[in-house]
């Protein structure tokens, strides 16, 4: 087990120091997350709902989640790298367990601005919005990263991901909103934990089947 | 060492690859030869763990830690340097003596002086011969080039033969190559595609 984190360590930190040199993926998040709440901010009627800025807010994180996991497995893409990671001797699960971690840590970065440029925009956040960021955090990425790599296999791989990424992505919009409206967020919070478990088994279980040609 | 019956790998509606028979003892070089398009990369993906077969069967006594592969890509990472793509191969390989392993490739791949240098300022030779490095890192039993000598200068290719006479004694091989003549003298065993 110890050999199974040593390698999703390996392969994680690969990806952040791709980022760090890149820049590729994490700019273009904030940029995008950004300019969608800027736009929102003038778009929306004054007199608007707090409801509809959240769900605002849910489709900006959404949509930006959505631009990162475009860019997952660019590098490996390119020249065939995926190659070079299926040849290694290790758990091939574990390859998508350490992009779903790179994924997900570039997309707290996007949100780590976007949500005071929230609450500066528009409304507070409070602690139940952070709780549904955080778990549909996890779920976007875990779900995003499998088929990302599905898509990234495919000719029209721009089109693919978001066809099948955002029917899947409903659920985790409907607990994140519940959970940021609601007087009673525990209800979606353990929505969104299930939504969370049971699709982090499924991706783990079937990438291996996923990247095998 | 590997032994495939009947053969075959589609993609799609399109058959590259049809009832190949194939047995190659340890020990054992396989020179694979063919024109462009006649299934040569696809037997060594498939050799290689890198496809599943669509039909026949194919067993490779070699388990995937110990199997070596070169392709038509580097398979490195343009964004690292040559020292961090071997240590990232040398890490999920766990290469014993991990460093000094790494050291003695750069220098007998004459890149010790670009170890620090971004793959993507290396050259086409450049990278070649740092693929070579990655293919060879963790000492595999069995070896799958395809077109080794490709993109390799006179210097290189002369390399790259001192590598095989060296390894030949201690691994298998199956190799493709568009100059048969230049590791006619290393094969045990031929296959040629039509």
């Amino acid at each position: 087990m110890s050999r199974y984190f040593a390698d999703v360590a390996v392969l994680a930190r690969k990806d952040l120091r791709l980022e760090l040199r890149a820049r590729s993926t994490v700019p273009s998040m904030l940029l995008f997350v950004i300019t969608a709440l800027v736009v929102f901010h003038f778009a929306l009627p004054a007199e608007s709902s707090e409801l509809a800025a959240k769900g605002m807010l849910w489709v900006a994180i959404v949509f930006t989640a959505l631009l990162g996991l475009g860019r997952a497995f660019v590098a490996e893409r390119e020249e065939r790298l995926i190659d070079g990671l299926l040849l290694a001797p290790c758990d091939r699960s574990a390859i998508w367990l350490a992009k779903t971690l790179s994924v997900l840590g570039f997309l707290v970065v996007a949100e780590l601005v976007a949500l005071p440029a929230f609450a500066l925009f528009f409304s507070g956040i409070d602690g139940a919005t952070v709780a549904g960021v955080a778990l549909a955090d996890l779920g976007i990425c875990a779900v995003g990263t499998v088929l990302a790599a599905m898509a990234v296999a495919g000719r029209a791989r721009e089109l693919l991901l978001p066809l099948l990424f955002l029917p899947l992505a409903i659920p985790i919009v409907v607990g994140g909103v519940g959970a940021s409206v609601t007087d009673e967020p525990a209800r979606y919070l353990g929505f969104l934990a299930l939504y969370d478990a049971v699709f982090a088994i499924i991706s783990w279980a079937s990438f291996e089947y996923v990247v095998t040609e | 060492m590997i032994q495939a019956r009947g053969l075959g790998r589609r993609f799609g509606e399109k058959r590259v690859l049809d009832g190949v028979d194939l047995d190659l003892a340890r020990g054992g070089f396989l020179l694979v030869t063919g024109p462009n398009g006649s299934g040569k990369t696809t037997l060594l993906r498939l050799i290689a763990g890198l496809l599943v077969p669509t039909a026949g069967e194919l067993r490779v006594d070699a388990p995937r830690e110990r199997v070596g592969f070169l392709g038509h890509e580097p398979l490195v990472y343009r964004e690292l340097t040559a020292l961090e793509n071997l240590d990232l191969y040398g890490r999920l390989y766990r290469v014993p003596e991990r460093r000094e392993r790494i050291g003695m490739l750069l220098e007998r791949f004459g890149l010790w002086d670009a170890r620090n240098r971004r793959a993507e300022t290396f050259s086409r030779g450049m990278l070649q011969r740092l693929a070579l490095g990655r293919a060879l890192l963790h000492d595999p039993e069995l070896l799958v080039l395809d077109e080794p000598f490709s993109a390799l200068d006179e210097g290189g290719a002369a390399l790259l033969d001192r590598e095989l006479a060296e390894l030949r004694l201690r691994a298998t091989f199956v190799v493709t190559s568009h100059d048969p003549e230049r590791v006619a003298h290393l094969a045990t065993d031929r296959l040629a595609f039509a």
